[in-house]
């Protein structure tokens, strides 16, 4: 390592932050743009299965909140790939590798929606679990990402808000609407659990090393247990993990294991919805191609 | 029901199948930019609905949500401009163009109606729309030269005349500087008449709502 | 020309507009940005911006007061004592 190189990791361990325009080690700009561009790939990805409820959102407030949501999420996609572009890597290009299945999006948005159920779970659980992993990038040591993270985290936190109220008018509802809250419970709690990803010693963690992280994967998962099981069981519902409990003496939970094999088959590209999920982003950027053309013709 | 309350209706009817209409491009736009403008038009657009739908349910004794969601398909008073299916970017481009050029002309004729609760609406429409019209007339002047843009102006142009009462239709042929279309070719389009995807979207819109009937959601 | 001057205090912070200065052109401006907000070693950086560069938007129409992307537009309290006594969890 050049002593340069030494300083700057020193610099980072210390808690120094970076701007775009400072020199960088090339292993740090490489990581930085592998670990940005997978969020904004998310971002995007998020956006699917939500999208298919817009039309169906059941209230007009409800359609309104939801059209909100996903919107927002189209635009952290945006926030966040002008990010990874100032780090050299064109948006386009990141499309590109999405697309190919070259680059990788989160794990939760391989999986298919069902039911209005999905949609509050969704919106309260699985933006809760992605607060947790984006607030900690608030101290992120590259300085443009964690300065969007403001604002990602402040759009995010109406998200939950709006998964929590419509959970909590169907628990209030028919047995049959209770019925799909639980059942969506079912099938989100492995993703979410897998969420965080496997709990990979600190020291191990190239991404803590630069401190582009600062919160261990099981940390962030045992944030996201003592936050919101309390919350899930207060509504009378059941968390389909029969080890799950706290153990009041050392404050972390237990769980049964996550399915590491599922996360790692899932996001390698062989979700029940990833193929068709990009099929419909190839589609989508080849019908509007030549929209971009013109509009890039003009500008230039 | 009335003749304002049925006016009403018509108006909230357009705007909230337009609301969902441009609301399919969320996430899918040409630009990540014009997935969150469009968005933001979806969501007036549908704002707007909920509004007319209020007072129109006032009238009614019924609830916005109601008027939007439970009524049987050919209840609707839709124009079928409004109906069509997420089209190519060119298309969508020039419904919004055409219709934005429309209700200007329908939202002004409602600010200097004598009645009081549906011209201050109107007037707080019209403010919201006034960036619509922007964002119509920034993609218009990109798309003038494309053919294609051209052409789904042409193919849409008899719609959009449909969405005004008639009286209001050579105002919106002044402004655009086109002909009035025949009768004949007009009457297809004419509310009342729904376009072909229209089941298929009342369906969709529908189905959470009619799978538990009565629900709160 | 008038060029608006935004200084960052610290590394990791935003850029925040400091002031204004007037100079015939870019490199007296930044001469001047340097003299006026770095003298003191007070800044970590500077952006300098013509001020014909900069577009003000200062106009955010909502006129149906949407509430939807708001934290006012959600009431869970109600709704959450409600969940809890169905349940049997309310804290006694």
């Amino acid at each position: 390592m050049s002593a340069r190189e030494q300083e700057f990791v020193e610099y980072v361990q210390s808690g120094g932050q970076v701007e775009a325009t400072d020199w960088m080690p090339d292993d740090y700009r490489r990581l930085l743009i592998k670990f940005i561009e997978m969020h904004g790939n998310s971002e995007l990805m998020g956006v699917l299965p939500e999208r298919e409820w817009i039309l169906r959102a059941p209230t007009l407030q409800r359609k309104l909140a939801l059209t909100a949501k996903v919107q927002d999420e189209a635009g952290h996609s945006q926030l966040i790939y002008r990010v990874v572009e100032d780090l050299g890597k064109p948006r386009e290009e990141c499309l590109e590798d999405l697309i190919s299945g070259k680059s990788k999006f989160h794990n939760v948005f391989h999986y298919p929606t069902f039911t209005w159920g999905d949609v509050g779970v969704i919106a309260w659980l699985v933006d809760a679990a992605a607060i947790i992993s984006q607030k900690a990038l608030l101290k992120c040591s590259y300085a443009p990402y964690a300065r969007i993270m403001k604002k990602i985290c402040w759009e995010e936190s109406f998200h939950i808000l709006h998964g929590r109220d419509v959970v909590l008018t169907m628990m209030l509802g028919t047995d049959e609407q209770r019925e799909l809250v639980q059942e969506a419970l079912n099938r989100w709690w492995g993703p979410l659990m897998q969420f965080h990803g496997n709990p990979i010693p600190s020291g191990d963690d190239p991404m803590f090393h630069w401190r582009i992280k600062s919160q261990g994967n099981d940390e962030a998962r045992q944030q996201f247990l003592d936050g919101y099981v309390p919350q899930i069981w207060e509504l009378g519902l059941t968390v389909p993990d029969p080890e799950l409990r706290k153990d009041e003496e050392t404050g972390r939970w237990h769980f049964s294991e996550p399915d590491w094999a599922e996360l790692k088959h899932v996001v390698t590209g062989h979700g029940p919805k990833t193929q068709e999920r990009l099929e419909l982003r190839r589609i989508s950027r080849e019908e509007t191609e030549w929209v971009r053309k013109i509009v890039l013709a003009k500008a230039a | 029901m009335t003749e304002r309350a049925r006016a009403l209706l018509e108006y909230a009817d357009d705007e909230l199948i337009l609301g969902w209409r441009d609301s399919e491009w969320t996430g899918v736009a040409p630009f990540l930019e014009e997935d969150v403008a469009f968005s933001s038009i979806s969501q007036n657009e549908v704002g707007h609905a909920r509004a007319l739908y209020e007072i129109a349910a006032r009238e009614l004794g019924t609830t916005a949500d109601e008027l939007a969601f439970d009524r049987k398909p050919d209840e609707y008073r839709s124009a079928p401009l409004v109906e069509f299916r997420r089209m190519d970017w060119a298309a969508t481009i020039a419904r919004h163009v055409l219709y934005e050029a429309a209700d200007e002309i329908r939202v002004e004729a409602l600010k200097d109606s004598g009645d009081e609760e549906v011209a201050g609406l109107a007037a707080k429409m019209d403010r919201e729309e006034a960036y619509h019209r922007i964002h119509a007339q920034m993609w218009e002047e990109r798309l003038r030269g494309e053919p294609r843009f051209q052409a789904a102006l042409d193919e849409l142009w008899p719609a959009a005349v449909a969405v005004l009462p008639e009286e209001l239709r050579p105002e919106l042929a002044a402004r655009t500087g086109r002909d009035l279309p025949s009768n004949s070719l007009l009457l297809a389009h004419e509310r009342g008449s729904h376009a072909e995807e229209w089941p298929a979207l009342w369906e969709e819109m529908t189905e959470v709502r009619r799978s538990v009937p009565g629900a709160a959601w | 020309m008038i060029y608006e001057v935004f200084r960052q205090e610290r590394k990791g912070q935003a850029f925040a507009h400091a002031g204004s200065l007037e100079a015939p052109n870019d490199e007296f401006a930044e001469e001047y940005a340097r003299e006026f907000y770095g003298r003191r070693q007070e800044s970590e950086a500077l952006w300098v911006v013509p001020r014909t560069a900069v577009h003000e938007i200062d106009d955010f129409v909502d006129e149906l007061g949407r509430n939807y992307h708001r934290v006012d537009g959600y009431s869970l309290k109600v709704k959450l004592k409600e969940a809890r006594d169905r349940a049997g969890t309310s804290p006694s």
